[in-house]
């Protein structure tokens, strides 16, 4: 077991691709690190260039206090489990699972203990001797899973490795990933396009954009103070709503109407000297049915009306789609979140404020249905630079 | 609605079915009428006749009688197993470097070797003839495993690459992960995969090599190094009345015997679909 440290890590393509850049990020002994972002953002580089899949252009890595940069992968003492899975289909997934051992010149009693105990932990006994072509997609993935824990390396590195499951199966293979970075303590770093896996797997989370470090910290940190537009825009789901505003004597006006800031709120943007213009972003989440919020509450909070466009009850709580008299708020990172979610393929119809509202909301669609938010759960940010001016409330 | 195009109705069935016939009598008619002549006694080869009315194995025994047809099958096996083995493997390094990296040069490679399969060899024949004689490589092995190794490589190359190829590269990297060297990974896991590519080009460039008659005829000009085909082609009666179609016919199907038993026995080896359940669920 052991740390990794990545120190100014860089990684320039012959070809002039630019897929990471100075990558500062230290994963503890035993910690569980989540690397998202949109696709090419440069996370499998990342994993890639700790596993020694690829060179590192400038900067440092660490493994266990070790400089790393000049090893080859096999000296590293790090196993990788691969989106695809990568088994050998000519190997039975006892040779598949005991490949690692094999090579590593261990006598053949402990190989076969290692693999049987491995095979016992990830429920595959009875498949030991089947080739890769005759297992499920599940099974396939626990086979690679196997194949990465049986020789106890220092760290594991995954990329997307639940991906190319049903989603009723990722969410089983979720937990048993879980539990199993949890018993065996073992340093992992772990790619994924996913928010939930992102959310619910790791310790820490690194948000990435165009080979850049966005932020790192806990989910709920991440969730409850991203520190730009990119990151609140990233983490969450549905995702965060951003208008544009205009800021006047702290009294902040948009299309959700006239709020005025409360003390702490203008007194951080009065710290980071905020522009005028802002973009205020607020989730989904934190809106309520205004007919649902008791009076004493209603007072402290802003008041918005429109005519339902969609509305999908989920059970538990219900979405509410309203449109917005004003253009989706654009910036070059709420343009590139736009695209990864696929959005810039819809229509434009003007923009549109999605809101979770309590079960027992009425709205309807095609109703006037009237919502209620805090404005102490906003977030501004600065349109230039995307920085979250908000922070130091 | 109209039968779909996979839909077996029993017309359709008839229809394919003669056309099948049709294609394997175009294809083996000639094969099977060489058999029949070298079955058949002097007397009667030119009675137009598929049996043949009257069965012998004379023709057999007279191409064996002398060393001279022998001495030329050994030859013939010699240099096509050995350019095969060199092409091959030669063409299975470069195969893999074609597929996976990127290296300077390397679309000169592809170039200079596609255009090796395209350049008429009959233009080449003259100037060999010429290099070998000074050389000293007239008339031996070398002489023309040389020129079999040269004129398979592109082929070698392309066929094998293509597998290569196939090969998720994901494959070679988690074996790297796994704790093997490059070449620990290239040969527990990549060269398995690979190994119905190699030898479907082993036997395509081992039929290029033993089938060949344009350099053998003349770069060689003794039983040293004279290959079947061209030994074959020296075959004359025991006087200049005797017709040797007997003998030639008989020398071509034991010179066929070879390929048949070379594909027969790596013909199950030649199946795809070996690295299905590699990657994806
Ligand atoms: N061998 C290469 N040569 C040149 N550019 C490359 C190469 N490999 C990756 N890239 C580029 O580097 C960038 C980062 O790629 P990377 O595979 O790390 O993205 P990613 O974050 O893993 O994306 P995804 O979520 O789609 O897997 C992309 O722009 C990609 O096009
Ligand atoms: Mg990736």
């Amino acid at each position: 077991m052991a740390d990794i440290v990545l120190d100014k890590v860089s990684k320039k393509f012959p070809d002039g691709t630019i897929a990471a850049s100075d990558v500062d990020l230290e994963v503890g002994d035993g910690e569980f690190v989540i690397l998202v972002g949109p696709s090419g953002c440069g996370k499998s580089t990342t994993l890639n260039m700790i596993a020694g899949l690829e060179d590192i252009s400038s900067g440092d890595l660490y493994i266990g206090g070790e400089r790393m940069n000049d090893k080859a992968p096999k000296d590293r003492d790090i196993a990788m489990v691969f989106q695809s899975y990568a088994l050998y289909p000519n190997m039975t997934v006892r040779e598949n699972m005991s490949f690692p051992l094999r090579l590593a010149k261990l006598d053949k009693a402990t190989v076969a203990q290692k693999v049987d105990e491995a095979a016992r932990v990830l429920e595959l006994e009875q498949l030991l001797d089947r080739k890769p072509a005759n297992l499920s997609g599940g099974q396939r993935q626990r086979v690679a899973m196997g194949r990465a824990i049986v020789r106890s390396p220092k760290a594991y590195l995954m990329d997307e490795p639940l991906s190319n499951l049903d989603a009723k199966l990722r969410v089983q293979m979720r937990t048993q990933v879980s539990r199993l970075q949890k018993q065996l303590g073992t340093t992992t770093v772990y790619v994924t396009h996913d928010q939930t896996e992102a959310m619910t797997l790791g310790d820490r989370v690194v948000v990435m954009r165009q080979g850049r470090v966005q932020q790192v910290g806990p989910p709920q940190e991440l969730y409850d103070s991203p520190a730009n537009l990119f990151v609140a825009g990233f983490i969450g789901s549905p995702a965060m709503n951003f208008v544009h505003a205009r800021l006047t004597d702290g009294q902040l006006s948009s299309v959700l109407g006239d709020v005025s800031l409360s003390g702490s709120l203008r007194r951080a943007l009065a710290a980071s000297d905020a522009p005028a213009d802002l973009i205020l972003g607020i989730r989904p989440e934190h809106f309520e049915d205004a007919g649902l919020v008791d009076e004493a509450h209603l007072g402290t909070g802003a008041r918005f009306e429109g005519q339902a466009d969609v509305v999908e009850s989920m059970g538990s709580d219900k979405y509410v789609y309203l449109p917005l008299a004003a253009e989706r708020a654009s910036t070059a990172e709420l343009d590139e979140l736009a695209a990864d979610a696929g959005a810039t393929d819809l229509p434009a119809s003007g923009a549109q404020l999605v809101t979770r509202l309590s079960a027992e909301s009425p709205a309807t669609e095609g109703a006037q249905v009237r919502v209620w938010f805090n404005p102490e759960k906003i977030h501004l940010f600065d349109p230039e630079t995307g920085r979250n001016l908000t922070l130091a409330r | 609605m109209g039968a779909g195009f996979g839909e077996a109705t029993p017309a359709r069935r008839w229809r394919w079915g003669l056309l099948d016939l049709a294609v394997i009598a175009f294809a083996l008619i000639p094969v099977l009428w060489i058999a029949s002549l070298s079955f058949k006694t002097t007397a009667t080869l030119t009675d137009g006749r598929l049996i043949p009315a009257e069965w012998t194995l004379e023709n057999y025994q007279s191409i064996f009688d002398t060393s001279q047809f022998t001495r030329a099958l050994v030859n013939s096996i010699g240099i096509a197993l050995i350019s095969t083995a060199i092409a091959v493997v030669l063409g299975m390094l470069a195969a893999y470097a074609v597929a996976r990296l990127d290296f300077p040069g390397k679309r000169a490679l592809i170039g200079v070797s596609l255009l090796i399969a395209m350049f008429p060899q009959v233009s080449l024949v003259s100037p060999l003839f010429d290099i070998e004689r000074r050389l000293g490589l007239f008339d031996t092995w070398p002489g023309l495993i040389l020129p079999y190794i040269t004129f398979a490589l592109p082929l070698a190359i392309y066929t094998q690459s293509a597998f290569f190829r196939q090969i998720p590269w994901d494959l070679e990297k988690a074996a790297k992960m796994d704790g093997a060297t490059q070449a620990q990974a290239f040969r527990r896991v990549i060269a398995p995969l690979a190994a119905p590519g190699v030898v479907t080009t082993a036997i395509l460039v081992f039929i290029f090599a033993w089938n060949d008659f344009l350099f053998a005829v003349t770069l060689t000009s003794t039983e040293r190094s004279r290959t079947a085909p061209v030994a074959l082609s020296f075959f004359t009666g025991d006087s200049q009345f005797e017709d040797p179609t007997g003998s030639i016919s008989a020398a071509a199907v034991v010179i066929t015997i070879p390929i048949i038993i070379f594909v027969l026995l790596f013909q199950r080896r030649i199946v795809s679909g070996l690295t299905s359940g590699a990657v994806k669920g």
